[in-house]
């Protein structure tokens, strides 16, 4: 993978930026989630975050699965406010 | 780890990352910083990075317009770009008692030099077109509010204190603090003791744990505090649009997503970060009544943080009278992020023996015990 790739298309973040993050001192999945915005938008990590963790994983040295997951937030599916405040009539 | 510092702070989010530059650029270099998760875990991380300057008491205007004086210039400063702009703050009324309120407090606002003004209904409208301005009998209104991004300040300061020498250790627990003849000694950590004459408490919703370490009953709560975010929108408004009176805070991030928080008055006293769906369907209910143009809106996302409340709404800052060597920058009931600039310098400079640039004195721990509070009224979310 060149570090063009892009890994958080929400975002609009590559592999350089998350080396980058990782290059800074960002040693677990959620510090680089608050440095880089990775899995904040509107899918909510679900391409990205794999993706940076085995980055993590190769960068740590450590196994994919030591790599703690990000917490996991809700609504577990994008919602609209209407839905949500029992307004919507379609 | 370190065996020894001039100064060892206790949290490393904006609170106490900046205590830490401050203190090396007045040449104390030799700072430890330790937080027990990694920076932007606790309160920073969670807050609805907003900056604002309309207070109802002389001493929030002050730290508060003093922060906006430093945010502006540093992302330079720091070499770090924190994504500060200033898009200003609608703080609704809904009522023409609120407003007179308004009108009290912007007369106090203008003589230590924020331009806020009071607005009607449709100059509201002006500012944020997709404002639903019916039974709206005014706001008031400051330009020169604004927001910055909260985890990237956090890690601006915190960078730039690491250049200037300061030490920093992540997932490092604070876990007792030595004492002797009434000053402190050192601190104990998951990770070893440092021997230090100065401890910081900046440990935002755990101030009080830390207070009790040091045996000091600091008179702090934490109370849970829920947020939510949409998906990112093209450009639709933006200040942060607040009213005191449902709690509601919401502005249009630079990502495009609108991000949007409230309080609960029934919340109790606790550590609880959960997620409801109760905040979920007050929170977008209260939206709607206000910008019912979002109602298709979809929402990615909802957390929670801690606000760390004092009985009056102000931060505890300053040096314990009891106890030698030990320094709080504590309770910011809900605004630690926005005034954290002006607090931390001032700390910094109580720190080194200087005199501060703006006397907090009447913000002391102590000013619970003599019944001396100036309570804020403006508090939102």
């Amino acid at each position: 993978m060149d570090e063009d790739t892009v890994i958080c298309r929400c975002e609009d973040l590559t592999l350089k930026d998350i080396r980058e993050a990782i290059n800074q001192g960002c040693t677990s999945m959620e510090e680089i989630k608050r440095a880089t915005r990775c899995g904040m938008g509107p899918c909510q990590g679900r391409t990205c975050l794999p993706l940076v963790a085995a980055e993590l994983a190769r960068a740590t040295g450590k196994k994919a699965d030591e790599i703690l997951p990000c917490t996991v937030r809700p609504p577990l599916m994008p919602l609209k406010l209407g839905t949500i405040a029992g307004v919507d009539d379609g | 780890m370190v065996k020894g510092a001039e100064v060892v702070i206790i949290g490393g989010g904006i609170i106490g990352s900046s205590i830490a530059y401050y203190l090396a650029k007045e040449g104390c270099e030799d700072v430890v910083i330790l937080e027990r998760e990694y920076p932007s875990w606790g309160a920073t991380g969670r807050c609805g990075a907003g900056i604002r300057q309309q207070w109802g008491t002389e001493m929030n205007c002050r730290l508060a317009k003093g922060s906006v004086d430093l945010f502006k210039d540093l992302s330079a400063e720091l070499d770090y770009d924190i994504e500060f702009a200033q898009g200003g703050y609608l703080v609704l009324a809904t009522s023409q008692t609120q407003l007179e309120q308004y009108r009290r407090n912007v007369s106090l606002q203008n003589s230590l030099g924020i331009p806020s003004k009071i607005v009607t209904p449709q100059e509201a409208k002006e500012i944020v077109p997709i404002l639903r301005t019916d039974g709206l009998p005014g706001a008031a209104y400051c330009p020169t509010d604004g927001h910055a991004n909260p985890f990237k300040t956090n890690l601006a300061y915190l960078r730039a204190a690491q250049r200037l020498g300061v030490s920093f250790y992540k997932f490092t627990e604070a876990k007792g603090i030595e004492m002797k003849g009434g000053r402190v000694r050192g601190v104990l950590t998951s990770q070893g003791r440092i021997e230090t004459a100065r401890v910081v408490n900046a440990a935002g919703g755990y101030s009080a744990q830390i207070g009790k370490m040091a045996g000091l009953e600091i008179p702090t709560y934490s109370e849970r505090h829920q947020i939510m975010v949409t998906e990112p929108l093209d450009h639709l408004f933006d200040p942060m649009v607040i009213s005191f009176t449902s709690g509601l805070y919401c502005q249009q991030v630079p990502p495009g997503s609108i991000l949007m928080g409230m309080g609960d008055p029934d919340e109790p006293h606790s550590h609880d970060l959960s997620s409801s769906w109760q905040f979920l369907q007050k929170m977008a209910r209260e939206a709607l009544k206000i910008l019912p143009i979002l109602r298709d809106i979809r929402v990615v996302r909802q957390w929670a943080g801690l606000y760390n409340k004092t009985p009056d709404a102000q931060p505890i800052l300053g040096q314990a009278e009891k106890l030698e060597g030990f320094y709080m920058a504590v309770g910011f009931s809900g605004h630690g992020f926005m005034i954290a600039p002006m607090v931390s310098l001032i700390l910094a400079r109580l720190l080194m023996g200087r005199e501060p640039p703006i006397s907090v004195e009447r913000l002391s721990l102590e000013r619970f015990e003599r019944g001396e509070l100036v309570i804020e009224p403006s508090v939102v979310g």
